[in-house]
């Protein structure tokens, strides 16, 4: 097998396994079992981006998304501490097939605009040596630091005010028991 | 199958996984999925920006899903504190049991 099969067999791969845990995840009952498939479409889209060599990125998504945004899903989950009759079903009937028709309409229509567009287009041109370090941690950093560095200090800064938010809304119940009026 | 990938199997991927963020919001009635669901769109946008990021050699797409990841950290925190505190007021996370802002 030649390696653009390879590339081609992981891709398929890597792609179903993304589509088809993401479709999973939205028809659970059990919110559990939905961030586990969450975790499994993550890991799959991650094998997309070292396929299209963004290699600090996949790393980025397994340790941010899988480790800690999905464990912070868990834990709250673990904190609500439902019950099984308290998982709610997906909505069913007739505005089920509604909705499923409207987003199917969504996608066929930008898939159809992206295979106008860019479909049978060249396949990536296979980069080697100085131009394949654009993905390199050096240089996402340079880009980070230089051209971009007014969003990265807004971003910090948003980092903040969602910390104090965060805090602010699920800390509120616990002042006020503590201090009744 | 073609034996070749393009730029435009990426973006086929990335429209999937956003329509099914999008059918996770809409059909879910439990807060949690629907939360879950708004993930994988921001994540399906993220794919979008890479494989463009990979088409022109060019690492700004890649600066923009690492503070695109930063917004999701964010809008988890805030989110899922809202969650709580909807099932505090409610003690459900039916999604059709917060109507008092609806018309």
């Amino acid at each position: 097998m030649t390696p653009a099969t390879i590339d081609t067999i992981i891709f398929y791969l890597a792609a179903g396994l993304a589509v088809g845990s993401a479709f999973l995840m939205v028809w659970q009952r059990n919110p559990v079992a939905s961030a586990m498939f969450l975790i499994l479409s993550l890991v799959a889209q991650a094998a997309l981006y070292i396929q299209l060599d963004a290699i600090f990125l996949a790393a980025l998504l397994i340790i941010i998304y899988a480790g800690a945004i999905v464990t912070l899903f868990l834990f709250v989950i673990m904190l609500l501490n439902l019950r099984y009759e308290q998982f709610v079903e997906p909505s069913g009937g007739l505005s089920r097939i509604i909705k499923v028709a409207l987003a199917a309409t969504f996608a066929a229509s930008i898939i159809a605009i992206v295979q106008r567009t860019l479909g049978g287009g060249e396949p990536f041109q296979v980069l080697s040596g100085a131009e394949l370090s654009f993905s390199s941690v050096k240089e996402v950093a340079t880009a980070l630091y230089t051209r971009y560095v007014y969003p990265f200090e807004l971003v910090g800064a948003l980092l903040l005010v969602a910390i104090i938010g965060a805090v602010a809304l699920a800390g509120k119940e616990t002042q006020e028991t503590a201090s009744p009026k | 199958m073609p034996t070749t990938i393009g730029v435009e199997h990426f973006l086929i991927v990335s429209t999937l996984l956003f329509t099914l963020g999008v059918l996770g919001v809409l059909i879910s009635r439990n807060i949690i999925i629907m939360f879950m669901s708004v993930e994988l769109m921001l994540n399906a946008a993220s794919l979008a920006f890479i494989a463009f990021s990979r088409l022109h050699a060019d690492a700004s797409g890649q600066v923009f899903v690492f503070l695109a990841l930063a917004v999701a950290a964010a809008e988890a925190a805030v989110g899922l504190a809202l969650i709580i505190t909807l099932y505090r007021a409610r003690g459900t996370i039916d999604s059709s049991a917060f109507s008092i802002m609806k018309w």
